[in-house]
């Protein structure tokens, strides 16, 4: 069964139709990415998936199970996690306190007014496996906000992780980043992919990691599925070319 | 701030709050300016769970203050004399008023949810003002007092001994302010920093926002009517000022002018506001042009307030 099945999606912004009749199928472990022009309706498409927005047509399913009128923090509940295209983290905390939030919320103690001396010990050695894996280390006693862009975004997507999502959204990951902090995300994310298993959408711009990273490509143009393959497939499909890398070059 | 400061300050807070009767006539005052200092803290203290550590901006506190204030007069009044059962009317009705208000107003964010605390708060000014033959109207309820605690094994006269009453309110203070800030080191209160920080980035960790957001909304409403309750107690009376929006600016003023992201920063906010009250209007009826003026110079050049600007120079 797949993991996301997106059935006809359509979101209208007045008589703007931002995501045009748009399916997609997601299987488990897959690591697929969405690409497209500026204002092809990607980010839409991702707020539809993990329902910061509502579809004004067509149903998605996660698991199975539909998932179209739930409430954002409901479909972390089922295991969907994302960032966003600009950083969203919690600039005034250190790094170690906006991980500890996030391993805590997916522990279930959300609404705990006490922690046990057990459990503390746990969710710390969680935070510090988290912490090693993203690289972040050196700075983890550090306020979020003074960091650099690159390890904000790896604050970020570290954040997602620690909800144990099975399915993990990134939005433009390595948007704003320089050779070296490209390079380091693009590692993070591919042993993310090998080593948990875990299954990845996401949106990119840079072509070089598109091709590095992704076993399958979407490509949406003015809200719509263009063409859908593996990378040498979307590379030589000329309609993508045309519309896509084309006008790109 | 290491953590051996912050409990070195923490002890010296709760040290001078419990010798206030024996250095406050010393420096020219009275026991009664501690007894209203501790009472307003636990308001602005309240009013800061929400603010400084969800950040929502409520304008309508005094609400909840004032029928805190109300329950606890009438229940002494009219109901029985005692004066824990008078806490208790207070807070529950202050209470089950939040709790209502909170699920119509939750969704709303920034300025529009301060306006409408503000609105819902004149709803009850207006019930207390107009509603005389319950509430006796703009002349508040009055011809009642205090009483006296019977403890089983002694008798606490909190009624008659100024000094009594202090170490009562500072008793009644120190497990408000002690379960605050239990809650806001666990991860719940975590949870509600995090709103503070980013709601966006909150939301898809998987927290309900606005489920938490009401939790607090009401949390802090249930301690700003403990203090509502022990101001009627302080003064054995109540009158509508109590809950009118001035009230709740009040509130504010002491939250932010001692500084909304430290802990302690609204009862030094509440020390200040009230003792320059106290000296200014004994020279002036504008004292509040001072305290305004006062409020803006602090805002304007230390926007952490009093607390915060005494922590730069610390670090």
């Amino acid at each position: 069964m797949s993991l996301l099945s997106v059935d006809r999606v359509t979101r209208r912004f007045g008589s703007l139709v931002a995501v045009n009749n748009v399916s997609m199928t997601v299987e488990p472990g897959e690591l697929r990415a969405v690409i497209g022009p500026n204002g092809a309706g990607k980010t839409t498409f991702f707020n539809l998936i993990s329902g910061f927005l509502q579809p004004t047509s067509g149903r998605i399913l996660f698991d199975g199970q539909d998932i179209t009128a739930l409430l954002p923090a409901r479909r972390v509940w089922r295991g969907i996690a994302r960032t966003f295209q600009i950083t969203e983290v919690f600039p005034e905390l250190s790094v170690h306190e906006n991980l500890r939030i996030a391993v805590e919320v997916a522990a279930g103690y959300r609404l705990r007014p006490w922690i046990s001396r057990t459990a503390r010990g746990e969710i710390e050695a969680e935070v510090r496996g988290i912490v090693e894996m993203g690289g972040l280390g050196a700075v983890q006693s550090r306020v979020v906000g003074e960091l650099s862009h690159g390890d904000q975004r790896a604050c970020e997507i570290m954040m997602a992780l620690a909800l144990k999502p099975r399915l993990l959204l990134l939005d433009e990951p390595t948007a704003g980043m320089g050779e070296q902090e490209t390079y380091n995300t693009t590692q993070l994310i591919r042993r993310l992919h090998r080593d948990q298993k875990l299954s990845i959408v996401l949106i990119e711009h840079d072509m070089r990691v598109i091709f590095h990273l992704a076993e399958r490509i979407t490509v949406l143009t003015e809200g719509a599925v263009l063409a859908e393959g593996t990378p040498p497939e979307i590379a030589a499909n000329a309609a993508v070319q045309a519309a896509y890398l084309g006008q790109a070059a | 701030m290491p953590r051996i400061d912050r409990r070195a300050a923490d002890a010296l807070i709760w040290l001078l709050l419990v010798a206030v009767p024996f250095w406050l006539p010393l420096v020219g005052s009275y026991v009664e300016l501690g007894t209203h200092v501790v009472v307003y803290a636990l308001a602005a203290m309240a009013l800061n769970f929400l603010l400084g550590y969800t950040g929502v901006l409520s304008f309508g506190h005094a609400a909840y203050f004032g029928l805190g204030a109300y329950g606890a007069a009438m229940s002494i009044k009219y109901l029985y004399p005692s004066t824990p059962l008078g806490i208790v009317v207070g807070v529950v009705t202050g209470m089950v008023a939040a709790g209502i208000i909170g699920l119509l107003i939750v969704r709303l964010r920034g300025v529009y949810f301060a306006m409408c605390t503000i609105a819902f708060g004149q709803v009850f000014y207006f019930i207390a003002f107009q509603w005389r033959s319950a509430t006796g109207g703009d002349d508040g309820v009055s011809a009642w007092h205090r009483v006296p605690l019977d403890l089983g094994f002694a008798n606490l006269d909190i009624h008659g001994s100024a000094r009594a009453f202090y170490y009562f309110v500072l008793a009644v203070f120190a497990v408000c302010v002690g379960a605050m800030a239990f809650l806001l080191r666990s991860p719940f209160g975590r949870t509600l920093v995090a709103i503070r920080e980013n709601e966006r980035r909150a939301r898809f960790l998987g927290i309900p926002v606005d489920r938490h957001i009401w939790m607090s909304w009401v949390i802090s409403c249930f301690f700003v009517s403990v203090a509502g309750a022990l101001f009627a107690l302080m003064n054995n009376f109540v009158d509508p000022r109590a809950l009118r929006w001035d009230q709740s600016g009040n509130f504010v003023i002491m939250a932010v002018l001692g500084g909304m992201r430290s802990f302690w920063g609204p009862l030094i906010g509440a020390a200040i506001f009230l003792v320059l009250q106290d000296y200014i209007s004994s020279h002036t009826e504008n004292w509040m042009s001072f305290i305004g003026l006062f409020f803006v110079l602090i805002v304007l050049f230390f926007p952490r307030g009093v607390l915060g600007l005494v922590r730069r120079k610390a670090t």
